[in-house]
């Protein structure tokens, strides 16, 4: 259980987006409704050179979330020693306003499988997850914040509802939750349950952080609508309904928008921050 | 029924393998195409990544054939940790072991040189010498020893790479002509750049890299390479930002 002087949440009850090096300058110039800016932990491991100088310079202008995408903490084997070592590092380093990681695992037989893979609902993964995030915030030295993924299929084996279980994990572990959105609703569609409905289950006084995507639409073998969480283009409008929902229970939260694939120039995303202001400007503080 | 992560995983890279049974829809029934999402998200991200870590092979061979090799590669060498920004350090003797690419025997030395581009991009900061830090008398210059920045990096083949990697990467390069090529990386800043090395410019290099005096590594280079140029391989250093100290041995009599 983490020890509450590690509580160190800094994030603005702001919209924020995650960091592209092609919007560096624009960023300095004209980064307003941004508040501050998320990095995918990963991609400021190296040594130095631009990434590394780009964030040093970032840093002291906005708040930093730290968001890491390669800890496998749902792994079934132990988290890897060197990786925490490098978040520990990386933390150490920038002071960040925030730190979070993933429900999911990603690392399997030392292979490294670049995407954010899904886990039974059962009490030995309940377990395993809190005895990772117990080691990670041990390591790294900060509460971090657990995401909820996007679910393309469910597992038999499961026994807890995924809000009720990752209340659990915060309980018993003491980390935040980062609550995203727009895997709610794509978990949603997909798994045919309703969003409202997970969100009046989930645990709302433990969020430190919202994040806001875009999404494809595909179809499973049926013909019903399957959605990909692809982070490819604007957030569509019942995920924005879905926020409005969240904050009016929830009050101002740290709001960020995430484009990761066919990233569009600096206007376009300024847009979507815009309109996470204009929902955040809609909730009495 | 318990899936577990062995079984998913080996599941994900060969597709034809079932999906594992305990994976299915809202209605019990079974995942079937759902499970070909993490397939799919986990083929098309690790070869966009192959895409962006090698542009000149890609371009070599075109984006097509890149695909369909990266497909066979990234299932014979999954990354090994989450730093994706290193994945590919296996690809040259992936290609060089190509049976089918034996015609293109260069291949494997430009996804070399490529990977040390990207590690010189990622490198530690080095701080340079001032340009004129080696503007001293010639016995002093000889007796001197040199600390290289840590993007530095020396690559030897017995193919043209620094012509044929400029040739598509530049608008208006050269046509490559055969022959042996050393290259030299250096960073300036923040942007990695190839530079043609001068005949015995990597053997010199590596004798300062070993910790030898410019004089001492002068005299053994020319005794293999009478051509070799002194000057102009220290020109590319200095121009580059590569030296980061420069220290002088002096023999007391
Ligand atoms: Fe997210």
């Amino acid at each position: 259980m983490l020890d509450d002087a590690l509580r160190s949440n800094r994030l603005p009850a702001a919209p924020g987006v995650g960091y592209k090096p092609q919007h560096f300058s624009q960023i300095l110039e004209h980064a307003k409704p941004v508040a501050w800016l998320e990095i995918h932990a990963e991609n400021y491991m190296g040594d130095g050179g631009r990434p590394l100088a780009q964030l040093r310079h970032l840093s002291e202008q906005f708040p930093i979330s730290v968001h890491g995408v390669g800890l496998s903490i749902g792994g079934e084997t132990p988290l890897d020693t060197d990786h925490l070592a490098r978040l520990k590092h990386l933390v150490g380093w920038l002071n960040p306003a925030s730190f979070s990681e993933h429900l999911a695992w990603s690392t399997h037989d030392s292979h490294f499988l670049n995407d954010l893979l899904p886990l039974p609902y059962t009490d030995a993964t309940l377990t395993r997850v809190c005895d990772h995030i117990d080691q990670v915030q041990e390591v790294v030295g900060r509460q971090m914040l657990l995401e909820n993924p996007s679910s393309y299929l469910a597992f038999e084996e499961s026994t807890w509802s995924e809000p009720d279980f990752l209340s659990e994990i915060a309980r018993r572990t003491g980390c935040g939750l980062l609550l995203d959105v727009n895997n709610v609703f794509v978990s949603a569609t997909n798994l045919d349950f309703s969003p409202q409905g997970y969100i009046d289950a989930y645990p709302l006084e433990q969020v430190g952080e919202i994040h806001l995507g875009g999404h494809d639409e595909d179809e499973d073998d049926h013909g019903r609508p399957l959605l990909i969480d692809s982070h490819g283009r604007e957030v569509v409008d019942p995920v924005w309904a879905l926020l409005d929902y969240v904050l009016e229970q929830s009050g101002p939260k740290p709001l960020l928008v995430e484009w990761d694939t066919d990233v569009p120039d600096w206007p376009v995303l300024r847009a979507e921050a815009e309109r996470a202001q204009t929902a955040l400007d809609r909730v009495p503080a | 029924m318990s899936v577990s992560q062995t079984s998913f995983h080996s599941a994900l890279l060969d597709a034809s393998r079932p999906v594992p049974d305990g994976l299915q829809d809202a209605n019990a029934a079974p995942a079937g195409r759902r499970f070909s999402v993490y397939r799919n998200n986990v083929a098309v991200s690790l070869t966009e990544a192959m895409h962006q870590a090698f542009p000149v092979i890609t371009k070599l061979l075109g984006p097509q054939n890149m695909d369909g090799l990266a497909g066979i590669f990234l299932r014979q060498h999954p990354p090994s940790s989450p730093l994706m920004m290193f994945y590919g350090e296996d690809f040259p003797g992936f290609l060089a072991g190509m049976e089918q690419l034996s015609h293109l025997g260069y291949l494997a030395d430009i996804a070399r040189l490529e990977l040390a581009l990207r590690r010189a991009y990622h490198a530690a900061d080095g701080h340079p010498i001032e340009p004129d830090a080696l503007a001293i008398a010639p016995e002093d210059l000889m007796a001197a020893k040199l600390t290289l920045a840590p993007a530095v990096q020396v690559l030897r083949s017995d193919w043209p790479i620094f012509a044929i990697w400029q040739y598509n990467s530049q608008a208006d390069a050269p046509k490559p002509q055969a022959g042996a090529q050393d290259v030299l990386i250096t960073r300036p800043e923040y942007d990695p750049a190839p530079h043609l090395l001068p005949a015995g410019g990597a053997d010199w290099i590596a004798r300062i890299q070993d910790g030898q005096t410019i004089g001492a590594a002068f005299e053994a280079t020319a005794a293999e390479t009478p051509e070799f140029d002194l000057g102009t391989t220290l020109a590319l250093l200095l121009q580059g930002g590569a030296i980061t100290s420069v220290t002088i041995e002096r023999l007391d009599t």
